[in-house]
């Protein structure tokens, strides 16, 4: 575990592609710059999109965590 | 007035077609386009205009071959054929139930998240002239009502410009 604080966590799981990024887009804009997320989700496609999605916004991609068929994305907003 | 700065590297869909999926592949580029933080533009034109309609009032237009028109070419979101394997409306009704095991969105669904996310919906004035088709008919999430000029002056801006 790295040394960051999570501020908010969004369970995505069961939600297909665009999603993901559409309610991370969502949740991110009621948070604060520095904040961190927790995005849980089972979509195959968003662990590539989600990355891709941070990368292109300016956020910062903290961490992709694989258990199972849950993939945790940790993001701290730019 | 359209204001150009506004949409400089937006990304504008034109919407052609009135068919369920290509409705749907046209909201989710436009879902994912906003949450990426793209400003992003649907003109909706010709058939397309069904995916805007409000439900109700299946005869609309001022003569009777617009009348006509509106009668055979009646939908809204919640009521559209698919592009291929249509099959009298069985076609759609399965793929809405494949869709919804997978948990995607309905188009309504995709609408009404389109329209939080501040994506701008433009209704084309030229077939709403040719169908016969007032501002009143279309949901209250369309912008203004705006001609081909208009259209182009956005696309000229945008940096992705697709037809659909």
């Amino acid at each position: 575990m790295a040394q960051y604080t999570i501020d908010k966590t969004l369970d995505a799981r069961g939600l297909s592609c665009p999603m993901p990024s559409v309610k991370t887009a969502l949740a991110l804009e009621q948070m604060e710059i520095g904040q961190v997320i927790e995005v849980l989700t089972d979509d195959p496609v968003s662990k590539k999109d989600l990355p891709v999605w941070a990368h292109s916004t300016g956020n910062e991609l903290l961490e992709v965590r694989e258990e199972g068929k849950t993939i945790t994305i940790y993001l701290r907003k730019a | 007035m359209i204001d150009q700065i506004k949409f400089k590297g937006s990304v504008t869909l034109v919407l052609f077609s009135g068919d369920l999926d290509k409705a749907i592949a046209t909201f989710v580029i436009a879902t994912a386009a906003a949450s990426m933080g793209m400003p992003v533009n649907i003109f909706f034109t010709f058939w397309g205009l069904n995916v805007i309609k409000k439900k109700g009032g299946l005869i609309k237009g001022q003569n009777w071959m617009q009348k006509m028109l509106n009668i055979m070419n009646y939908g809204h979101a919640k009521k559209l054929a698919i592009s291929k394997m249509n099959m009298l409306g069985m076609g759609p009704a399965m793929l809405k139930v494949m869709m919804s095991q997978k948990k995607v969105p309905s188009l309504h669904e995709f609408i009404q998240t389109a329209h939080q996310m501040g994506v701008k919906f433009y209704p084309c004035e030229m077939s709403m002239t040719v169908m016969g088709l007032k501002k009143e008919d279309f949901i209250d999430e369309c912008q203004d009502v705006i001609g081909a000029v208009t259209y182009l002056s956005i696309a000229k801006e945008s940096n992705i410009n697709l037809f659909i």
